[in-house]
């Protein structure tokens, strides 16, 4: 996954580095719809996406479904957040899942029977603000160390913060905030004599909440603040040269964000009625990196979409083995038919792997029976169509293993070389990505999921850094 | 008195764990200005592969080869097979990034990091690994002063972590590849144009930073008795720290931070209480982060514009 060739320029006017990126509007009719669809501001689209989602759940979805739009909403509301410090401002935080967990924590705190014998039961108007501004100003806290440190000595700091949330809740004060057992009965939502016990009921107040944010967030991106983030981003110094305030920009940076990811925090431990340490680890913040730099870091639109689609595939389909198996072969499938051009190569290739399989199947199977015996993971007419190619033998696990350590390497080696010995060592390492997932990726869709968040990163980062909506950084010097 | 200097020994070999981790962390930080991330998952790796090894030589209680001839396979294969690795990572995560802005790479160590943990996990299980240490080496081979205990491991731990650093330090200071390292370290561009590999000092600093995480990696699981696909990532976040308290960039630094955090950890397990100990280790460590960046040993770096 190198880097494009097609870099722009250094040295020349943005307006110029960015031509390549430029399209005419298509001709005819198309050509006005695009100019019409441009023509729409901002608010219309935003309160169209947030009408879609309203109608979403009126299609009967069930409850687990419901579930997983929960997720899907809560993800995207805190790579929003995560965007501010981390997209605009340039901010590493490392320690942000800890506003995520004190937002968490606080209202469960004021909504429950932990405080004292009879218990803090705030209605909602009352403990979600009183959360939000603690953490705002937890948030000027955390981001003070951004004043002297920069970098990676910033980022380091935001996660030992981050990890030590995790062992305070742990380890201090068990009789207030539960230890490793966490706080459970904690009040639902509730305020002007109702309260909200349903998921559809969370479903929505998450849209609205995301809806409001997002607004907010607009408003300032295209503020005096907005642009300040921009610039303290680029170049601190020039930007402080331009009587920015730059510490104190910074500060806004982070207390805007932990605002946000404490709100969501709030409504998570309204919505699972307990929380624990291990909801606010180091895996969770990597899960929100994940939506924030696939949708691309620095858009609000790209941060939600990122949040929703990393949510919903991890959460709703990797969990079953048959989905799972959809959106793997689907994501292979669409990644070669983006890479490989012309159409003929693709099939070429495809039709080799097949053919490469079915003689891999025929010389294990007749070396030895038990070489073949595991037979497919998956279920379903995925199943049926790999069965007679894909090798899968009696001991599916070590195989797996060894197979996972081959396909990584093959996956290694074919970044490294190029030409026409890239598309020949890519039927082996497909096939080999088959035998692996219904070996044995399949049976493990928890561990599965994981790697797959590591890979995503890794890969987007190489592949795509700007992401999925986000904006191509162009240097002009 | 004893008690101490029990605490003191046992800190000096936690110490000298982080020490050898801290040494990869700011070798690399050095050349790539990279938070290797992945670097603490690197010893985990290691102390897996020394794990496997005892497996294979008939396991704990019937080791089929003489004792020193086991470690000694121990950490070699330990030490290449981690630092091919850490090169294969380099090759494959940072090289394209090696010019992007400086949060790309970053969020790649993060991937690789969390990539290395769960892969592990896939191929090694969750359970805990038992090295089962004392069926191979007796703990009553050692030095005993009256009540004081100072076994085998622990002494071997020390002295051969004092004489990796040495070693390393005559590296970097007296050969042309050590030269190389430093020239790549102050100025890549200059470096490169100067005639100089950069791209294979860079994957060597890689090789040796790894290897060492990795010997680091078995020396852990031969002083712990057990290791684990999460053992990685907080090691290695105290390391990069051990690094950033004794200085960047410097040997003595990386060493010096090391045993501090290890003695740090010893004397308020030992004396306070073992619950809040990360916490209080984070606390110290934030708190000599914020007075002084540059560390203990380090030069204060002007920014040039």
């Amino acid at each position: 996954m190198a880097v494009e060739p097609t870099d722009p320029a250094v040295g020349v006017d943005e307006w110029v580095a960015r031509s390549e990126q430029r399209r005419d509007y298509l001709p005819g009719w198309r050509g006005d719809v695009q100019r019409a669809a441009a023509r729409v501001g901002w608010w219309p689209r935003l309160a169209l996406a947030g009408l879609l989602g309203f109608a979403i759940p009126q299609f009967g979805l069930n409850d687990f479904q419901l579930q997983v739009g929960i997720n899907a909403l809560l993800l995207a509301l805190l790579a929003v957040g995560l965007n501010v410090a981390v997209g605009w401002a340039g901010l590493l935080d490392l320690g942000y899942v800890a506003f995520y967990g004190f937002g968490a924590y606080g209202f469960a705190l004021l909504s429950s029977n932990q405080l004292s014998a009879s218990g803090v039961h705030l209605p909602a108007y009352e403990s979600i603000p009183i959360v939000m501004v603690a953490a705002a100003i937890l948030g000027v806290l955390v981001g003070l160390p951004s004043r002297r440190l920069i970098g990676d000595y910033l980022a380091i700091i935001t996660l030992f913060l981050g990890e030590a949330f995790v062992e305070f809740t742990n380890n201090v004060a068990p009789s207030k905030l539960g230890g490793p057992n966490g706080i459970v009965a904690i009040d639902p939502i509730k305020g002007f004599g109702s309260q909200i016990t349903t998921n559809k009921g969370y479903f929505y107040l998450l849209l609205i909440l995301l809806v409001v944010t997002v607004a907010v967030l607009h408003l300032l991106d295209t503020s005096r603040t907005g642009r300040a983030w921009r610039a303290v981003r680029e170049d601190p110094l020039a930007a402080g040269l331009m009587t920015i305030p730059v510490n104190k920009v910074k500060l806004m940076a982070f207390s805007f964000g932990a605002m946000i990811a404490a709100l969501a925090g709030t409504v998570f431990a309204a919505q699972q009625i307990s929380v624990f340490p291990t909801d606010f680890d180091t895996t969770f913040l990597i899960l929100i990196y994940a939506g924030l730099i696939l949708g691309g870091a620095g858009s609000i639109g790209g941060a939600v979409l990122g949040g929703l689609v990393v949510a919903i595939t991890l959460d709703g389909f990797l969990r079953s083995p048959t989905q799972a198996g959809y959106i793997f072969y689907g994501v292979i499938l669409l990644t070669l038919l983006v890479k490989l051009r012309p159409w003929v190569r693709l099939g070429a290739v495809l039709a080799a792997t097949v053919a490469f399989g079915l003689a891999v199947h025929a010389v294990a199977s007749a070396v030895s029976a038990s070489a073949v015996a595991g037979g497919p993971q998956s279920s379903g007419w995925i199943a049926d169509a790999v069965r007679d190619w894909v090798v899968v033998p009696s001991n599916a696990q070590t195989f797996g293993n060894v197979g996972f350590v081959v396909l990584v390497c093959l996956l290694i080696g074919l970044v490294q070389v190029r030409g026409r010995w890239r598309t020949v060592l890519l039927v082996p390492t497909l096939y080999l990505a088959a035998c692996v997932w219904e070996g044995r990726l399949v049976a493990e869709p928890s561990i599965t999921r994981q790697i797959l968040i590591g890979a995503i990163l890794i890969v987007m980062m190489n592949a795509r850094p700007q992401g999925l909506l986000g904006a191509r950084r162009v240097e002009v010097v | 008195m004893h008690f101490f200097v029990q605490e003191l020994v046992n800190g000096l070999t936690t110490g000298s764990l982080y020490a050898l981790v801290a040494l990869g962390y700011s070798m690399v930080y050095g050349v790539l200005k990279l938070l290797n991330f992945a670097h603490g998952d690197l010893y985990m790796v290691g102390a897996y592969i020394g794990y496997f090894v005892i497996q294979w030589f008939g396991g704990a209680s019937a080791v089929s080869i003489p004792v020193p001839l086991l470690l000694l396979i121990m950490f070699l294969l330990s030490g290449v097979g981690v630092g091919a690795l850490g090169v294969a990572i380099e090759r494959f995560a940072y090289r394209p990034l090696r010019d992007a802005p400086r949060i790309a790479p970053l969020i790649t160590a993060l991937g690789v990091s969390f990539f290395l943990e769960n892969a592990a996990l896939l191929l090694f299980g969750a359970q805990y690994r038992i090295y089962n240490t004392p069926e191979f080496i007796s703990f009553n081979i050692g030095i005993h002063v009256g009540p004081l205990q100072i076994d085998i491991v622990r002494i071997l731990v020390i002295v051969l972590s004092v004489a990796l650093m040495v070693g390393l330090r005559l590296l970097v200071t007296r050969t042309r590849l050590g030269k190389q390292m430093r020239a790549v370290a102050t100025d890549r561009e200059a470096a490169e144009m100067m005639g100089i590999n950069v791209d294979f000092t860079i994957a060597a600093t890689f090789f040796i930073g790894s290897a060492l995480a990795g010997v680091s990696g078995v020396m852990a699981g031969l002083v712990f008795n057990q290791v684990n696909n999460t053992m990685g990532f907080l090691a290695g976040l105290k390391a990069f720290t051990a690094a950033v308290v004794g200085g960047i960039g410097s040997i003595a630094g990386a060493m010096l931070g090391g045993m501090l955090i290890g003695i740090a950890e010893s004397m308020i397990t030992g004396y306070i209480s073992s619950t809040y100990t990360n916490l209080i280790v984070f606390g110290i460590l934030i708190a000599v982060m914020l007075v002084r960046p540059s560390g203990l040993l380090g030069r204060v770096q002007l920014q040039k514009v």
